[in-house]
């Protein structure tokens, strides 16, 4: 039973709760409005006037599209991998008990539990001794490294969810392991797949620190903005940039939030 | 799966169908195979390169030639040992410290409010309200503060408008933390390193707080405790193993990072920037890798204090 007093929340804590939400968020909305600034020397706030130009002509600026095609190959790729490694793994770690079962959930882990410039030097040290040289695959090789443990993640959590009688049941009414695989156990992961696999695309596409290490002269749109920060060059077209950035990943996030979200009634569940 | 069940059923025609019963009947074969993949990449790409790394931090660099040596030394640990490096060290641990400690203070509300009074729609806009900035761009969140923090910039304007300059100044005139403008300063590294991070240390917290039985809550006002002492002794120590599993990532994160100080700070350097510097222009690789063994070493020794406090039920 619930007193009223205790239903409601004290007025000071819901200022605190609503002033931390306004810190989280606001800073990625003042972005929406400096892409349409006409100001293109500073940053000045308020912004003089409002311009639809900027659009244009970052639409007309082959570096900007050469640098997000090289990122949508590359997070495509890297989840793809992802996608394979991190389900075996899931499946593995989750359907049977073994000697050093939680060493591989650590070893998954650690590529983003250590800070990622051990991951990236790391690694570019060990391209260097091996002489391999820098260039599209180098980056996946990092990437991949780091995507499978969301995958993993979601694809574990789903696992615990499955009840392994459905697969028997699958095998003892004449389905052979591919066809079990295919019609029972895919369908009852899919969307734990899809979700893990849009996050590991939103990982892999948004990644700098690994990057500046693996790759060569190749920009991915991470190394494209990290340049125009450091040394900026086009303010007008990085605002432009970063607003569509935070539009595109927007979207995947909030595909796999209601694609995880219902994953409660996932058939076999109340075993 | 037993010799039973292979004298009932005849075995399957066809490769897949073989193969298949072959899986199934060896639960060893199937499970080495199905691990055999990820543990190959992991183990020889991650693994591999991580140990080359460290290796190399026990050998030394040559003075005169600037090559490598190949020999075991501890020559280049004795080196991070210097002031100058020690002062890196320390400044990236308290930098670390104190964004783990803001966080923590930001954060509770928001995830105490998201655990205890948010009901249907309300906690699914708090869940959101702390996952999209997790997931948007590091390099956009970052690039959004250049702009807030810029001397032409929002926040400026905000302290003129409220003729608060005098304050703003007084802030900047103060040594160490001050600077040219926030966006040059400790200050401002400070800020953006708390918002980067905060999103990490909410969800944990808020996951602790969400298994506080609300009749503990409840015990201790009718015994008598004030909001304050229900607060300091139940509330706090029952969310402190979620609050310790976000400052694993916040501490973890603001140790090894080594862009935003690059883009948002002063040019003093941290552990990050050295070692970037260290692997890049100077090419020191051994000196470099020594330098990624501190936030190792911290951090093991973390996660072994967090297991202690129990921190890892609550991821």
């Amino acid at each position: 039973m619930r007193s009223d007093r205790n239903s409601r929340a004290p007025l000071a804590l819901k200022i605190a709760a609503a002033l931390g939400l306004l810190f989280l968020h606001l800073p990625i909305l003042l972005i929406f409005v400096y892409a349409f600034t006409t100001e293109d020397r500073s940053f000045q706030w308020p912004p003089p006037g409002y311009t639809l130009k900027w659009f244009a002509v970052t639409w007309n600026r082959p570096d900007v599209w050469e640098a997000l095609g090289l990122s949508v190959r590359v997070a495509a790729i890297s989840t793809v991998v992802a996608l394979v490694l991190g389900t075996l793994c899931a499946a593995a770690v989750s359907r049977t008990k073994f000697f050093g079962r939680e060493t591989i959930s650590l070893l998954v882990i650690l590529p983003i539990a250590l800070p990622g410039i051990i991951t990236g030097i790391a690694l570019r040290s060990a391209f260097n001794l091996a002489d391999i040289p820098f260039s599209f695959w180098t980056i996946i090789l990092g990437h991949a490294t780091f995507c499978v443990v969301v995958v993993y993640n979601n694809a574990v959590a789903r696992f615990r969810r499955t009840s392994g009688s459905l697969i028997e049941a699958s095998m003892d009414l004449g389905a052979d392991g591919f066809q079990t695989f295919r019609h029972v156990v895919l369908p009852n992961i899919g969307t734990a797949l899809l979700a893990g696999g849009m996050l590991a695309f939103a990982l892999s596409f948004d990644e700098v620190i690994v990057t500046t290490f693996t790759a060569g002269q190749q920009a991915t749109l991470p190394i494209w903005m990290l340049e125009e920060l450091v040394r900026p060059r086009q303010r007008p077209v990085t605002n432009v940039v970063a607003m569509v950035v935070v539009l595109v990943t927007f979207l995947p996030i909030l595909a796999a939030y209601y694609l995880t979200r219902d994953g409660d009634q996932i058939a076999g569940s109340g075993k | 799966m037993s010799a039973g069940a292979h004298a009932i059923l005849p075995g399957r025609g066809g490769l897949f169908g073989t193969l298949s019963d072959v899986l199934w009947r060896n639960p060893r074969l199937t499970l080495f195979l199905m691990l055999t993949p990820p543990l190959l990449w992991l183990g020889i790409i991650y693994l591999g390169s991580l140990f080359a790394l460290l290796a190399q931090s026990f050998f030394s660099i040559d003075e005169f030639s600037g090559l490598i040596r190949y020999e075991w030394t501890f020559k280049t640990y004795a080196e991070l040992l210097r002031p100058s490096n020690l002062d890196i060290i320390l400044r990236t641990v308290s930098m670390a410290a104190a964004v783990t400690l803001a966080s923590a203070v930001i954060a509770f509300p928001i995830a105490y409010y998201a655990a205890r009074y948010a009901r249907g729609k309300w906690k699914a806009l708090f869940y959101l309200g702390a996952m999209l900035p997790l997931w948007s761009s590091y390099l956009v969140k970052v690039y959004a503060w250049k702009l807030i923090l810029a001397k032409e910039g929002i926040l400026t304007w905000i302290f003129a408008k409220l003729h608060l300059t005098p304050v703003l100044e007084a802030w900047l005139a103060l040594p160490v933390i001050g600077g040219n403008s926030l966006s040059v300063s400790y200050t401002g590294t400070f800020i953006v390193f708390v918002y980067v991070w905060l999103p990490y240390m909410i969800l944990p917290t808020q996951a602790a707080l969400e298994r506080v039985p609300e009749s503990m809550l409840e015990a201790s006002s009718d015994l008598g405790g004030s909001p304050a002492q229900t607060f300091r002794h139940v509330l706090l120590p029952l969310a402190l193993p979620g609050i310790i599993a976000g400052s694993i990532f916040t501490f973890s994160l603001t140790l090894g990072d080594y862009i935003i100080p690059q883009i948002i700070g002063s040019s003093r350097l941290f552990i990050g920037q050295a070692v970037y510097a260290h692997q890049g222009t100077a090419g020191n690789i051994p000196l470099a890798a020594a330098f990624t063994v501190v936030p190792i070493v911290i951090m093991g020794f973390y996660l072994w204090m967090a297991k202690r406090q129990g921190a890892f039920n609550a991821l």
